[in-house]
């Protein structure tokens, strides 16, 4: 049996949107060699995505020129320090549409959900009336979906434990979308939050979040949407949203790691109580109790990740400066080529959406007969860089029946040669094991 | 390719044609490990006569290291006593920390028969714990298994 096709048959492909070449010149990483000398091709932006010169750059000039800690110190790098932290707060929240004041800095995403999910149980508690508006208790309901990251499951299924309430979720369709015919009676009077995300991470799903924000409207719930994959990916803007909170990652944009971002409404943020407490995030300190800033400082305590917020100012800049609507663009246009060259490999099945409609550039497959950690070492061994296993997300490879899958994700710098290389690399892998 | 090194011949057989698979009577401990960085699972069940391994039986499902290491591991130790198959498994540990030292290969091979072909497996970081998971299962499965057919006697100082 010969495969030798190694592009979807039909018309050569349309011109992406974006110029890879240019985009890669920008990128060390991508220069360097793997295994015994291939070519990087690099397929795991969904875990984490590369760094452009631009973001190191940014970094790098803090240290050497700027470094000391914001909001402290009368001294002039002190002052310096703090314009380029709070420069950074204000770049990133016009990217999402938002004041400065909204937008608290994170380590990550998964950082962001713990500090609500502890702020609302915290708010049970707290001694100051005006922190108990959103307070969560016994016989209120938490709702998740099945299609969650564990970040945004498992700190709300920990919530539900603090404080006796119930966690309820909107299951899944076969084809990889949510459920929603009984979004009614799973959204009802005792829901205090809906915690939803944008874009899956394994399924690519992009979610029509208006009828889920609509009907928490219609119930008093408040709304946190998980944007970990959705604003690397696509233009989101707050207002359009309608939502309470939105999280994301800086290290998946491009950013650094050990930043992230909590943007919430901000008579929400005002009203509810700090997660982590210290230095930074107090008003006065006294021996017998403390009070405390309003936001964002509230939720910012200690010296802040100052060079990582720079750095993933730098990244958004980065991002504005390629256009958002062209980035979603591109990686359609890469997301629909993968599909096709995919779908003419025998034995390859798709878990998620089969076309582009509402979806986004995470692709995750399973080869018959072939385990997703043995794909991935074969696609490994030609130096293509994918992710195995359950993405975090193992309620949903349980969902498909699946005990794992291979998850390619794209950016910027993915290319048609990148897809292309993954499907010679799975016949590869079915050659390999001799599966065909 | 370097993929030859990690998948031998011996261990793609292994886990094509697994030894001893399946779950039997009886037995005295049953445990269930996963790797939880990639879902890989078994489920291991341990009979002694004695402090001897009459029977290890299985069910699994996961890569081919996981699954062939599993099916190795039933061959070396059926028929040991428990010191002697936990002698083995720190043999087997050593080969996964020797970085793919063909040195370290050679000096075991006695000692691990099939189960030296895991060597290559020793230079990708990522794989060990699929290797060794099975071995792990087995620790647990003869600890809990060996507290049941030798009760510890309560000693004075023991509340």
């Amino acid at each position: 049996m010969t495969q030798t096709v190694s592009r979807p048959t039909g018309a050569q492909p349309a011109p992406l949107p974006l110029d890879v070449e240019a985009i890669r010149a920008d990128f060390p990483i991508l220069t360097r060699t793997v295994r015994d000398g291939k070519r990087l091709v690099y397929l795991d932006s969904g875990a984490t995505s590369q760094k452009p010169r631009q973001v190191l750059d940014a970094e790098r000039w803090f240290y050497e020129n700027v470094n000391a800690a914001p909001h402290r110190g009368a001294h002039q790098l002190a002052e310096e320090a703090t314009g380029a932290y709070e420069a950074a707060r204000a770049t990133i929240g016009a990217f999402i549409g938002a004041p400065e004041r909204e937008i608290v800095f994170t380590r990550n995403s998964t950082e962001a959900i713990n500090l609500v999910a502890y702020a609302l149980s915290n708010a049970a508690t707290a001694k100051e009336e005006q922190f108990r508006r959103y307070a969560v208790g016994q016989g209120d309901e938490i709702v998740v979906t099945e299609m969650e990251h564990h970040a945004n499951l498992v700190p709300w299924q920990q919530l539900c434990e603090r404080t006796g309430a119930t966690l309820r979720w909107l299951g899944l369709t076969d084809d990889g979308r949510l459920d929603l015919s009984d979004l009614t009676t799973v959204v009802n009077e005792r829901t205090k939050l809906v915690a939803v995300t944008q874009q899956s991470n394994i399924l690519g799903t992009i979610n029509p979040l208006g009828g889920i924000v609509a009907r928490a409207r219609e119930v008093g719930a408040l709304v946190l949407v998980d944007g970990a994959q959705s604003v690397p990916h696509q233009p989101v803007d707050v207002a359009a949203l309608g939502a309470d909170f939105l999280v994301f990652s800086g290290h998946k944009m491009l950013g650094p790691t050990g930043i992230g971002v909590l943007w919430g409404r901000y008579e929400v943020l005002d009203a509810l109580p700090p997660f982590l407490t210290g230095g930074s995030m107090i008003e006065v300190v006294r021996m017998e109790g403390s009070t405390f800033m309003p936001p964002p400082q509230r939720f910012e305590a200690g010296v802040p990740m100052t060079a990582q917020a720079i750095g993933l100012g730098a990244a958004v800049e980065y991002l504005q400066g390629l256009g958002m609507d062209r980035v979603l663009a591109h990686e359609e246009a890469l997301t629909g080529y993968a599909l096709a060259a995919l779908a003419e490999i025998p034995g390859v099945t798709v878990v998620g959406p089969p076309d582009t409609v509402a979806r986004g550039g995470a692709i995750s497959f399973t080869v018959e007969g072939i385990h997703p950690h043995d794909v991935g070492q074969v696609l490994d061994d030609l130096g293509i860089a994918v992710r195995v296993g359950h993405h975090c997300a193992w309620p949903v490879v349980r969902r498909y029946g699946v005990p794992a899958t291979t998850r390619a994700t794209f950016y910027v710098h993915t290319g048609y040669d990148d897809i292309d290389a993954l499907a010679d690399g799975i016949r590869a892998a079915q050659k390999f094991f001799g599966t065909v | 390719m370097q993929l030859q090194s990690m998948y031998q011949e011996i261990i793609l057989d292994h886990y094509r044609n697994p030894h001893g698979r399946g779950l039997r009577e009886p037995f005295e401990a049953e445990v269930h490990h996963v790797n939880p960085t990639c879902g890989d699972e078994v489920t291991l069940r341990v009979h002694l006569d004695g402090d001897t391994l009459a029977d290890v039986s299985y069910e699994g499902m996961g890569c081919s290291i996981s699954q062939a290491s599993v099916s190795a591991m039933y061959e070396l130790v059926i028929g040991k006593s428990v010191p002697e198959a936990l002698a083995t498994g720190e043999h087997f540990m050593t080969l996964m920390q020797s970085k793919g030292d063909a040195a370290v290969a050679e000096e075991l091979e006695d000692e691990l028969e099939d189960a030296v072909a895991f060597a290559g497996v020793s230079k990708y970081p990522a794989r060990i714990k699929c290797a060794l998971m099975s071995w792990m299962a087995l620790k647990d499965a003869s600890a809990r298994a060996l507290s049941v057919t030798h009760p510890a006697t309560p000693s004075g100082g023991q509340a």
